[in-house]
């Protein structure tokens, strides 16, 4: 792909993408997750406190590179990561689904969500939340450069860890 | 069984734990993690008579920036005045009682009430008060300026609110966790340490007490932890198998009674520290940097303080509810009960003020490696405790938590038995069966 031409692009696909993430993470099909994520992909949760702080400065809730994805993956498939043991029932609503730039092969997307997590005995916590995306475009979909995740409570309070992929 | 006149019980016959030094054994009623009435006398007995971490100097850089936040569940204005003195008000309008200050942090000259306008200075000062000609002479507004808590102290930066004004200071009250805070601040070349920007605040739904016992308690590593364990092993960071068959950590550590309640972990290094023992995990450029982080502290501090500060690492309680941890990297995590079973946890990072922004970097990567709600271990240390609190249901039929764990040693006790936490429970257990015990009890 041409890196200096734009790509074309439409919502409607952006908003295909996002669902088929959403019913990846929903349901634990974390291997298959992992193949929307380029090589140099990153994962972001800034703090609630200051969203748009840099990683570098900013102690975040996460902030993973490739690697630490694929040890975090490795880690939450594992029995013994006993915040996600028996696994959490969880279910994303995406909405308000925006193209805001596309720079070369590089498309950026953002949506609102309310992501729903379930635990037994009637625990349940509502992540709501706006997801900003860096998608690069490859022939028939996207792959996934940088993915962000911002929490509108002003704390994460209740909402306790963020032990699954968010 | 009964904890009714038992040794080493309180004087006035109720004592939550059954302390047996013959046997050697120490059961912990869980009465104390359930009950509503343990709660209140806690608020009394502990929260209202303890030096209670309050903030770092470092969060407040210029005159007026202040933080509000809830203290020992006191809400509470957190500034630096317009003379640069640190300061800390009760944010509660002294007209009708509002809350004064409604914003997470900024920087103000004047703080104003939203009912009925009254204004005060940062210095705490009532600066006006809106219609004040329909008052008679007897209203004096010098009498008026915002409460402050009765004792407000620092040590290196770290600043503590007391309750009661009969408090022993906070220098005597810190006592020998004096000198584990000064190997964290030994850190900085300049003898400064910075809050970092970003704070991690989350509710664990179980009692605080149990957050104490959690953040020393290094018997559960191999259990709650194994996943951080694997994590650490994929990146190539080696842990050293036990060499003594009965420790449950690769290394050989040791748990510290402080006095007044005060305990620590102090455990050889062998899972990377940011100043400076390096691992993979940090990547091969960060090697010259950190072996120059550590000839600085050398020559600032001599080898073998210098070791100390590099190669060893703590996880330090200072009684009731201030953790600092000095490990994979250094946080300050503070809680507070808000009910019988839950707690508000606040966490922070902490490095040293003049660090690069490589390194600065390099620690909160490695801070997120473990701890906070998105790291590697503390959501299963969350979920941990989430699950005593569940099993606690059953208290009233199952009434004694086993808290023994090498009991029987004669000489050091190391981090994974339970001595430390015995500690903490008998102290706790003094203040709360006391009718008058003292927050500052001796050695």
């Amino acid at each position: 792909m041409n890196a200096h031409a734009n790509v074309t692009v439409t919502r409607a696909e952006v908003e295909d993408f996002f669902y088929l993430e959403a019913a990846l993470l929903d349901e634990w099909k974390l291997a298959e997750w992992e193949k929307l994520l380029a090589d140099d992909a990153t994962y972001f949760v800034p703090p609630n406190d200051v969203l748009e702080g840099d990683f570098r400065d900013t102690l975040y809730i996460i902030s993973d590179d490739r690697e630490r994805i694929r040890q975090r993956v490795i880690r939450i498939n594992d029995p013994n990561c006993h915040a996600e043991y028996p696994k959490s029932r969880t279910c994303r609503l995406i909405t308000n689904v925006r193209i805001t730039g596309v720079e070369g092969d590089i498309v950026r997307a953002s949506a609102n969500f309310v992501c729903y997590r379930y635990r037994r005995y009637q625990r349940e916590f509502s992540f709501v939340g706006t997801y900003q995306y860096k998608l690069r475009k490859t022939a028939d979909s996207f792959l996934i450069r940088e993915r962000r995740v911002l929490l509108h409570a002003h704390e994460l309070g209740k909402l306790g860890s963020v032990s699954f992929i968010l | 069984m009964s904890a009714m006149g038992q040794a080493n019980g309180a004087a006035n016959g109720r004592s939550f734990v059954i302390d047996d030094l013959k046997k050697g054994t120490f059961l912990l009623d869980r009465e104390a993690l359930v009950s509503q009435d343990v709660l209140r006398t806690e608020m009394k007995n502990v929260f209202a008579r303890c030096w209670i971490y309050v903030g770092h100097a470092s969060e407040l850089k210029k005159p007026g920036d202040f933080h509000t936040r809830r203290v020992a569940g006191r809400p509470v204005i957190f500034a630096r005045d317009a003379k640069g003195e640190v300061r800390c008000f009760l944010n509660t309008c002294r007209h009708r009682g509002a809350l004064i200050c409604t914003e997470r942090n900024g920087n103000r000259r004047r703080f104003n009430c939203v009912y009925h306008g009254w204004i005060y200075n940062n210095t705490g000062e009532l600066a006006r008060v809106p219609g004040d000609e329909a008052y008679t002479e007897a209203f004096d507004t010098s009498g008026l300026g915002m409460k402050t808590p009765a004792r407000f102290d620092a040590y290196k930066d770290f600043w503590f609110m007391n309750l009661d004004p009969e408090a022993q200071n906070l220098h005597d009250y810190l006592g020998e966790a004096k000198g584990y805070i000064d190997l964290i601040v030994d850190q900085s070349p300049s003898g400064k340490m910075q809050v970092i920007s970003g704070t991690q605040e989350y509710d664990v739904n179980a009692n605080w007490k149990l957050m104490v016992e959690n953040s020393v308690d290094d018997y559960h590593l191999p259990s709650t932890h194994s996943t951080w364990l694997n994590y650490m092993a994929n990146s190539g960071v080696k842990v050293e198998p036990p060499k003594d068959a009965t420790l449950v950590l690769p290394t050989k550590g040791l748990a510290i009674d402080l006095g007044n309640g005060h305990f620590t972990t102090d455990n050889i290094n062998f899972r990377g520290r940011p100043v400076a023992a390096w691992i993979p995990i940090y990547g091969e450029d960060a090697k010259p940097e950190m072996a120059a982080i550590r000839e600085e502290l050398v020559q600032r501090l001599g080898p073998e303080r210098a070791k100390r500060v590099c190669d060893t690492n703590r996880n330090l309680v200072i009684f009731p509810n201030l953790v600092i941890n000095d490990g994979s990297s250094v946080t300050i995590r503070t809680f507070f009960p808000d009910g019988v079973d839950k707690m508000q946890v606040t966490a922070w990072a902490l490095g040293t003020a003049e660090e690069s922004e490589a390194a600065r970097a390099r620690r909160l990567d490695a801070f997120l490696t473990f701890y906070g709600p998105g790291g590697f271990a503390t959501p299963d240390d969350v979920e941990a405790l989430e699950l005593v609190q569940q099993g606690l249901a059953n208290w009233e039929d199952d009434r004694w938590s086993e808290m023994s764990r090498g009991m029987g040693r004669e000489n050091e006790q190391l981090n994974s038995d339970e001595h430390h936490l015995r500690t903490f429970w008998r102290h706790w257990n003094k203040m709360m069966t006391e009718s008058n015990g003292a927050a500052g009890e001796a050695k």
